[in-house]
């Protein structure tokens, strides 16, 4: 374990010095995080115009998904997305071999190689924002609330974590998947709506088939202070399961890997 | 005891039979054939430990499957593997801290940092404390004649000083086992000279177990004194170097200068004329009657001066992979 921690630092601190060659990069991250969110919030606010409200969720309510949303967009800029995406690039240049020779968690390896400082405003926003609207909409910290939307948000990322790396990893027989992950991203952009809002059909596909509800909405109830405890346990159960389950597919991707020819 | 053991190794792979153009990928669509080829068939040696083995085959031979085989990176149709005591395609994390892979046409550094970086990863990976990963650098560097180049972004490196820094990376955990696929592809003779001393002198240092496939053959001749030759899936021979040629080439070279210019017909009695340039005349002459008929060379005609050698191997190489099938 001491030594996944070291290779995790050693890892991101490269990483690092490799990106922040880069400051200006920092400014316009956020320029263009924060110009992406007001986008959001307005649309958002054109539903609450007259009187109206979303899936029975108030405004604040709805701000706090926005808000949970713009966190994972911010994680998945800063984590995901730059490591996942190489994968894709290992496969077809056949440097996924010295991942494998490597007496380290390939898994491991490939989602935690790089840290990528420009997700970091959109973690900032989202967190500024779920912790106003949170405020504005009266919710009390109160020590098992805390707790609660911790664990949703750790459930949540875990499920994000999953959908990604199943995608990725499936470039091992088709070579060219990067198509499909921007796919995800575009689907998972519903995640910034509470799942209520949409129509029967829709929030079934967004709760069983692409588990977007526990993405955002199921953390935002807790954060709220009113997540049931079948919700927090489903939560859970889908996150423990995504995780097995790409842990799963990743050891079965393996055996068909052959690497490319040379 | 053996540290790499092979028992009637096999990969068989399965590929898809489609004919060309939209005609044959339409029909391929509907109707998918495959077909097995037998990439490795049948393939048993044992190496020891400490042994610098080479190892030979054309294109296509089977030689880089193989190696992925014994690396653990590809799963065997058929056969046993064994490497320093372990099963390679279980890849567990005892075995692949003793072993290592360097291919000369992938790379593991990563391209927009320095080498020190890479060997930074590999060495936390590995679970070397920094202390100690210091020191090996400075030995391996001194040993590669690395000095700058380490801080420097690798893709601001020439293709040279890039292989000797994955040497490096490939060698930071110290393996007992090196699996070494082309390391000098595309490097100019000197820097071939500097890996392949390298590559000697690391052997005899640390006592470990190269094998060791190249299409120079200078590589093979100056470090190998076994080479495994495979030929079309099948181990066709596993030996001493020396012997290896004497087999495929029975006969040795011989160079005459002579007084004054003679026809072929005159040397039909001593062996068989390979060349004739005016004075200068090149027979092969099989290797048992090689002293009598230089003998009689030197007594019958007018000679100037005489040399004997082996035809170079890559020509006995490049024959046999012409002929395709070996007698």
């Amino acid at each position: 374990m001491g030594r996944y921690l070291t290779t995790l630092k050693v890892f991101w601190i490269a990483s690092l010095t490799a990106e922040l060659e880069y400051q200006a990069n920092f400014l316009i991250e956020l320029v263009a995080t924060a110009g992406n969110l007001v986008g959001s919030i307005f649309v958002l606010s054109l539903f609450y115009g007259r009187g109206q409200s979303l899936g029975g969720w108030s405004w604040e309510g709805a701000l706090v998904v926005l808000g949970v949303y713009t966190l994972l967009e911010g994680i998945t800029s800063t984590l995901l997305q730059p490591n996942l995406s190489t994968i894709v690039a290992h496969v077809r240049t056949g440097s996924l071999d010295f991942v494998l020779l490597k007496p380290i968690d390939s898994q491991f390896w490939l989602s935690a190689r790089t840290f990528s400082p420009w997700g970091l405003p959109g973690i900032a926003l989202g967190a500024g924002l779920i912790g106003y609207a949170a405020w504005k909409a009266g919710a009390t910290p109160a020590p098992l609330t805390l707790l609660g939307a911790a664990l949703m948000l750790v459930a949540s990322l875990m499920i994000l974590y999953s959908l990604w790396f199943v995608l990725a990893a499936s470039s091992i027989w088709f070579v060219k998947i990067w198509n499909a992950t921007e796919v995800l991203r575009s689907v998972l952009v519903a995640g910034r709506f509470p799942v209520s809002a949409f129509p029967a059909g829709l929030r079934a596909f967004f709760t069983f088939i692409v588990p977007v509800a526990f993405l955002t909405t199921v953390p935002a109830e807790a954060i709220l202070g009113r997540a049931s405890g079948p919700w927090l346990l489903a939560g859970g159960a889908v996150a423990i399961a995504s995780v097995v389950a790409s842990r799963w597919f990743w050891n079965f991707a393996l055996r068909f890997y052959t690497s490319a020819s040379s | 005891m053996a540290i790499v053991r092979a028992q009637g190794l096999g990969k068989t792979y399965r590929v898809a039979d489609k004919q060309p153009g939209l005609a044959g990928t339409l029909r391929h669509f509907v109707n998918r054939r495959e077909r097995l080829i037998a990439a490795v068939q049948d393939v048993s040696f044992s190496i020891e430990p400490g042994e610098f083995v080479g190892f030979l085959g054309a294109n296509g031979a089977g030689k880089t499957t193989t190696l992925k085989m014994l690396t653990g990176l590809i799963h065997p149709t058929s056969g046993t593997v064994e490497v320093a005591g372990c099963q390679p395609q279980r890849r567990e994390a005892d075995f692949l801290g003793q072993i290592t892979l360097v291919m000369g046409q992938k790379q593991q550094l990563i391209w927009d940092l320095p080498p020190l970086d890479s060997l930074r990863v590999n060495a936390a990976v590995y679970g070397i404390p920094p202390e100690e990963s210091r020191r090996r650098i400075a030995e391996l560097a001194e040993m590669l004649e690395l000095g700058d180049e380490l801080r420097r972004p690798v893709r601001k490196l020439s293709l040279g000083q890039r292989m000797k820094a994955e040497l490096l990376a490939a060698l930071l955990h110290r393996p007992a086992v090196l699996f070494l696929d082309e390391p000098t592809l595309g490097l100019d003779v000197n820097a071939q000279a500097r890996v392949r001393s390298f590559l000697a002198d690391y052997n005899r240092r640390f006592g470990a177990t190269v094998l060791l496939t190249s299409h120079y053959m200078a590589d093979i001749t100056a470090l190998c004194p076994r080479v495994l030759l495979i030929h079309e899936g099948r181990l066709f021979y596993d030996g001493s170097l020396e012997t290896l040629t004497q087999r495929l080439a029975p006969c040795r070279e011989v160079r005459l200068e002579l007084h004054a210019p003679l026809g072929a017909e005159a040397f039909a009695s001593y062996g068989e004329v390979e060349a004739i340039e005016g004075r200068e005349v090149r027979l092969l002459i099989p290797r048992e009657r090689l002293t009598e008929q230089v003998g009689r060379l030197l007594a019958d005609l007018a000679v100037v001066d005489l040399s004997v050698s082996d035809p170079p191997i890559e020509d006995i190489i490049g024959r046999l992979f012409h002929q395709g099938a070996l007698a």
